[in-house]
């Protein structure tokens, strides 16, 4: 029984921490499922914890935080369009850069703006996205089995984590299901084609980047004002990462990508829990082992050893036409 | 990397007005970032100048720096001649360290004309191996290089927390960092210079820096005077014509991998060897991806490299001495401008061409229209 | 009535080439109508203009005697203005059904236009003889059938005006008079048909007109009953063509390359070149003609040592030859065979490198070219310079980047390095394909001249003229095999059309 407990508590810490996870890779998704790679994902989701945060700590509403953090990350995701889009610039030089900027940025404006080194003040509640209990959790908590899932694992979270969920069969349903879903794949396997049916390449990647920009918007807002309960500087430590090789674990398909997204959520859980235990068998497993883990997983996948990955044939190529 | 549209103005400006034009933007909206912080832009820049060239000590650290910077630049420079973005320079760095740290642990007994060099060799066999892997799987099995090389980043940093935590760490301590090995110590300049006769102020700008400058020689000379350099060029440039020409592009994404992450692996010499004399964590602290920018700036080439790491040397003492004058700016400030740079000469290298050939044209009489190309 | 599509005076650069000069084009409505030139005479740029993917300088254009702005590829479409490109426009991991509703899908949800869409193709389908599966994906399909949805494409957004971009360039006969078939029927539907070509036997078979381009501009207009082939191919050069070469008559000695039940693949493995036997003697020409795509690029490959040999024997000198990467390609140079590639743009020279760089392309290694690891630079650069002098290269400069050569200057780049080894056979791909008439006539001049001096020359060539012009002994390739040879002297176009087509003309013969 303590074991079933302690497993659904790290289910729980599971869907806490696969939920930015899921929201980023997802904004990878859309923007590389329209040809504009995506390794600024990490900055984007920096841009918007701070913004999100900062403006929750001058506000106390975590409701214009996360507009402000969706803000800034479609501002930056604007930047990657104009440079890649327009301008035909390197995409994974323009995702850097957005990086390397934002990872200044942040500290130095939340040093000058709340002299805590780069962090910014503790948010208060109505700052926050705080759990929410559903109906009748308190009352069942304590049935056997069903008790701890429903009350642990699918009540208690907060709006975000809902939404991170629900946007997956969301965006299935967009790239599958509408026609701008079937324009937006099509001009990320070939530009040319989509030109000439007499669509604009460039308005549809804008389009796809600015998703992008909103689903890293909420999940850095989730960082700073529903996960933590404050910005930290460099909070993002390389989630952004994390999310793109869960997105290429996914196959650059939505569900499966979701799948990764828990996989790497759940071995983060997990080292937490470890630190530092004594395992049956193994022994004590060394955490830095797991925290590799996602990233030697992925690697081994780019290799070829589970299942090709395939990307979308136009992606990071940027479409130059003459006129 | 030729621009996608023609050439229509002589290259020297394309190699030289471009960077320049791109680089001054970068510094306007960095003036803007300063703006909006409410200091004085112009002010900062006098403190920026001053504090990266304005004394003995100040020059000492900024050429420390940019030792640090020619290094991984030239690791992305010769990476991107064969036109992959090596993005692991700073997994490649740290796990250089390692190299230099195990040789310096188990070796210290030697005397330092044997053992710096070895130190050199560890350093370079240890990042080239970091490198390999990656390369092995672009060449062999297809793997985007630039996905692989970002996780290597992320695994040697585990590797190395680990290994600093639990294996090299000195007994009885509690800082994760391991023993000084100080025979493997490479002079600093400043010693150096006394020797010589000549006083110089005290800074951990070291003799690697020499070592850095060979590099760059040697780089230039393989890049554009061998038959390696040709062929490397040759895949990066157009791999079908490698093919047709018998050219082995498999061979060539491996060499130049590794090379690149030997030059990679150098870092270590000017930190571990010329300053920390031990190896700490995080020693490598981001200055593989500025190895990026420095790359960019550059354009690839060995002359460009060095004056964009002394441009990047510059701001990053240049930063430390002014969030110490002005406190409400932090040193975080040159990570601004280093990524501002990165966006203008980088992501968006072409977009002032028009302008410039603008202006170009209309000191130029207009040539007479050239053989076109097909 | 008004034409169909009227331009005036359209006018179109790139940079410091003028594509399109002053082009006036009178298309009258349900007829067909070709435009003929040489590659690069500026056809495939009229049309982008008229497609609204390129934007003239100058000009007008009246569809149905309406003047149009055309800006955008959609303003075309809206006009019933359909075009089938060269290289197909097609996302090779939908289906057929979902590229063909791409950019008018019938409602911002896709269920209910894909429902529609099925009874409409359905239709069309039968009323055209364009079947296809539309659930099939497209990287499945091969080209032809890929070209019949480009068709139902345009015919599905209502076109009227069908521009078919050099349309038989990657089909057979059968499926070129098939298509051709098509576009009767379209043509009785009342539509308006423009096809680009640079084939007469197309023009002649088909088209009620036909416009010539030569450089950029528009130099005839003519009824196609009233012309011949020999006045369009006279318009389309400028001047009389030598359709035959001076040459004596050709005295081969010993094979020196042999062939025997050669298989060879393409990069994604399949299966191109099925098992074919031939050899080349020393001072003879031998062609190879084919509809392209039928394995002669693949066949090239092999015996230029890039692919790897999956059966058979290659015999050079009497020595057998593998081949393959990374080192085949480097030792058939040192076994005395050179090749000057199909493709010189992406093959045979490296575009941003400097012309002496180019010039020892694949040559790098020698020692002549190196000292130790070190390339000789003033030495190469020396050496480049003569070869450009020998070969009448202009400029002639040898620090000039390779691709500010012309077409035909950057050919005889490639042709100088190949021939200046002084190898004993030597493979030639498509010599003539973008070069202009001048360097045409050098390039085919030094090729008798290597064959006069007394080594094997195999030539490639989807030009049926160049082949018959050049060739003492020609063999046809169709299918990966290679189902016929003649002696050149008694080759007609006739006869190599139909073998082309993996006929017998012996049986054919007999049927008619």
């Amino acid at each position: 029984m303590e074991d079933f407990t302690l497993f659904v508590l790290v289910l729980d810490a599971t869907l806490r921490v696969s939920t930015p996870l899921i929201l980023a890779a997802l904004a990878g998704l859309v923007s590389e499922r329209s040809g504009v790679i995506d390794i600024g994902l990490e900055g984007k989701m920096l841009g918007a914890a701070f913004a999100a945060a900062a403006v929750a700590a001058i506000t106390g509403s975590a409701w214009i935080a996360l507009a402000a953090g969706i803000g800034v990350s479609v501002l930056l995701a604007l930047i990657h369009g104009f440079a890649c889009i327009t301008h035909a610039g390197n995409h994974i030089v323009s995702g850097m850069a957005i990086n390397i900027f934002v990872s200044g940025l942040t500290i130095v404006l939340g040093a000058k703006w709340f002299s805590q080194g780069g962090s910014t003040p503790q948010l208060p509640h109505e700052g926050r996205f705080m759990p929410l209990e559903w109906p009748g959790a308190e009352a069942v908590a304590d049935v056997p089995v069903i008790g701890p899932l429903y009350s642990e694992l699918l009540s208690g979270h907060n709006l975000i984590v809902y939404v991170a969920f629900l946007a997956v069969p969301f965006i299935y349903w967009m790239l599958f299901k509408t026609r701008f879903g079937l324009r937006l794949r099509a001009v990320g396997e070939n530009p040319q084609a989509v030109d000439t049916a007499g669509i604009s390449v460039f308005f549809l990647r804008y389009r796809a980047v600015i998703i992008c920009g909103i689903l890293c918007g909420i999940a850095g807002t989730y960082l700073s004002t529903a996960m933590g309960a404050s910005f930290v500087r460099d909070m993002t430590a390389g989630k952004g990462y994390i999310a793109l090789a869960a997105m290429i674990f996914g196959k650059w398909k939505p569900l499966p990508t979701m799948l990764a997204c828990l996989l790497f959520g759940f071995l983060e859980a997990v080292a937490i829990r470890v630190q530092g235990a004594e395992l049956p068998i193994v022994g004590q497993i060394p955490v830095q082992f797991i925290e590799a883990l996602p990233y030697v997983l992925t690697v081994v996948l780019l290799a070829g050893f589970i299942g090709k990955a395939i990307p979308p044939k136009a992606d990071g190529v940027p479409y130059i036409k003459e006129h | 990397m030729a621009g996608p549209m023609g050439t229509d103005i002589p290259r020297w400006a394309n190699v030289v007005v471009l960077p320049i034009v791109n680089l001054i933007a970068a510094f306007l909206v960095s003036g803007l970032v300063v703006l909006i912080i409410g200091e004085n832009p112009l002010e900062v820049v006098q403190i920026l100048i001053w504090g990266a060239f304005g004394f003995e000590e100040a020059i000492g650290y900024t050429l420390f720096y940019a030792t640090n910077f020619i290094f991984t630049g030239l690791a992305v420079s010769i990476a991107f001649h064969c036109m992959l973005f090596n993005i692991g320079g700073e997994g490649q760095a740290y796990i250089g360290g390692l190299g230099i740290t195990l040789v310096g642990l188990h070796f210290g007994f030697l005397p330092p004309i044997v053992l710096i060099p070895l130190c050199v060799i560890g350093a370079a066999l240890f990042g080239a191996a970091w490198a390999f892997i990656p390369a092995y799987l672009q060449a062999k099995r297809g793997s985007h290089i630039v996905i692989t090389t970002i996780m290597f980043n992320f695994i040697a940093s585990s590797v190395m927390v680990y290994l600093l935590v639990n294996v090299l760490i000195q007994p009885g301590s509690m800082q994760p960092e391991s023993r000084e090995f100080g025979e493997a110590a490479i002079p600093f300049v400043h010693e150096a210079l006394a020797w010589l006769g000549v006083e110089f102020a005290e800074s951990p700008w070291n003799l690697s820096f020499l070592w850095a400058l060979v590099c760059c020689v040697l780089v230039w000379g393989y890049v554009w005077h061998t038959r390696w350099g040709y062929e490397m060029r040759t895949v990066g440039t157009s791999p079908t014509a490698a093919a047709y020409a018998g050219i082995s592009e498999t061979k060539s994404i491996i060499v130049t991998m590794c090379i690149s992450g030997a030059l990679a692996g150098f870092l270590g010499l000017n930190e571990i060897m010329g300053y920390h004399h031990r190896l700490l964590l995080h020693f490598s602290g981001g200055y593989g991806f500025v190895g990026i920018a420095v790359a960019l700036m550059g354009r690839s080439h060995p002359v460009g490299v060095c004056l964009a790491a002394i441009l990047f040397g510059a701001l990053y003492q240049g930063g430390a001495e002014l969030s110490f004058e002005i406190p409400t700016i932090t040193r975080e400030l040159v990570i601004v401008i280093q990524g501002l740079v990165i966006i203008f000469a980088g992501a968006l290298e072409f977009m002032f061409k028009p302008q410039v050939e603008a202006v170009f044209r209309w000191f130029m009489p207009r040539r007479s229209a050239a053989a076109p190309a097909e | 009535m008004a034409p169909a599509i009227k331009l005036v005076g359209i006018d179109k650069s790139f940079g410091a080439v003028h594509a399109n000069k002053d082009i006036n084009l009178n298309v009258s409505a349900g007829s067909v109508h070709g435009i003929i030139g040489e590659n690069g005479a500026g056809k495939s740029t009229l049309m982008s203009i008229l497609y609204g993917f390129y934007k003239a300088d100058a000009g007008d254009i009246f569809v149905n005697g309406e003047k149009l702005n055309i800006h955008a590829s959609q303003d075309a479409i809206d006009a019933g203005i359909g075009m089938v490109h060269q290289h197909f426009m097609l996302v090779d991991t939908f289906s057929v059904l979902e590229n063909i509703i791409l950019g008018a899908e019938g409602g911002a949800l896709l269920r209910k236009g894909v429902d529609k869409a099925r009874e409409e193709l359905n239709r069309l389908e039968r009323e055209y003889e364009l079947e296809v599966d539309i659930d099939a994906l497209i990287g499945d399909l091969p080209v032809g059938l890929q070209q019949r949805v480009e068709i139902l494409k345009a015919l599905y957004r209502g076109a009227q005006i069908l521009v078919l971009d050099e349309p038989t360039g990657v089909l057979t006969p059968q499926e070129a008079d098939h298509l051709f078939r098509i576009l009767n029927a379209l043509k009785d539907q009342g539509k308006t048909i423009i096809l680009i070509t640079h084939k007469l036997r197309e023009i002649m078979a088909i088209t009620d007109a036909v416009s010539v381009m030569r450089q950029g501009e528009m130099v005839a207009h003519r009824e196609t009953a009233k012309t011949s082939t020999e006045e369009l191919a006279e318009l389309m050069v400028g001047r009389k063509v030598l359709l035959r070469v001076e040459k004596g008559e050709a005295s081969p000695a010993h094979a020196v390359l042999e062939v025997e039940n050669l298989t060879a693949t393409d990069k994604s493995g399949v299966v191109r070149v099925k098992g074919v036997s031939f050899n080349v003697r020393a001072g003879e020409i031998v062609g190879i003609a084919g509809v392209s795509g039928n394995g002669q690029s693949d066949l090239l490959a092999a015996l230029s040592g890039i692919t790897k040999v999956t059966g058979g024997k290659i015999l050079i000198n009497g020595k057998p030859f593998v081949g393959g990467p990374p080192q085949g390609a480097a030792d058939v140079r040192h076994m005395g065979l050179a090749h000057v590639p199909e493709d010189r743009q992406r093959m045979g020279l490296v575009i941003p490198f400097e012309a002496w760089e180019c010039s020892i392309l694949g040559y790098h290694n020698e020692d002549e070219c190196c000292r130790g690891p070190v390339i000789d630079r003033p030495k190469v650069i020396q050496e480049s310079l003569r070869k450009m002098e020998a070969f009448d290269v202009r400029p002639q400069d040898p620090n000039l980047v390779t691709g500010n050569f012309s077409g035909g200057n950057q050919q005889k780049i490639v042709l100088a390095r190949e021939i200046d080894r002084d190898p004993d056979i030597l493979l030639v791909g498509q010599p003539t394909r973008g070069v202009d008439i001048g360097a045409i006539e050098f390039i085919h001049k030094r090729l008798i001249e290597m064959r006069d001096a007394g080594k094997a020359v195999l030539l490639v060539s989807v030009e049926l003229d160049e082949i018959m012009s050049l060739s003492d002994r020609i063999l046809v390739m169709f299918d990966g095999h290679i189902v016929g040879e003649i002696p050149a002297s008694e080759a007609n176009e006739r006869i190599l059309g139909l073998m082309m087509a993996g006929i017998n003309p012996d049986d054919d013969e007999e049927a008619a």
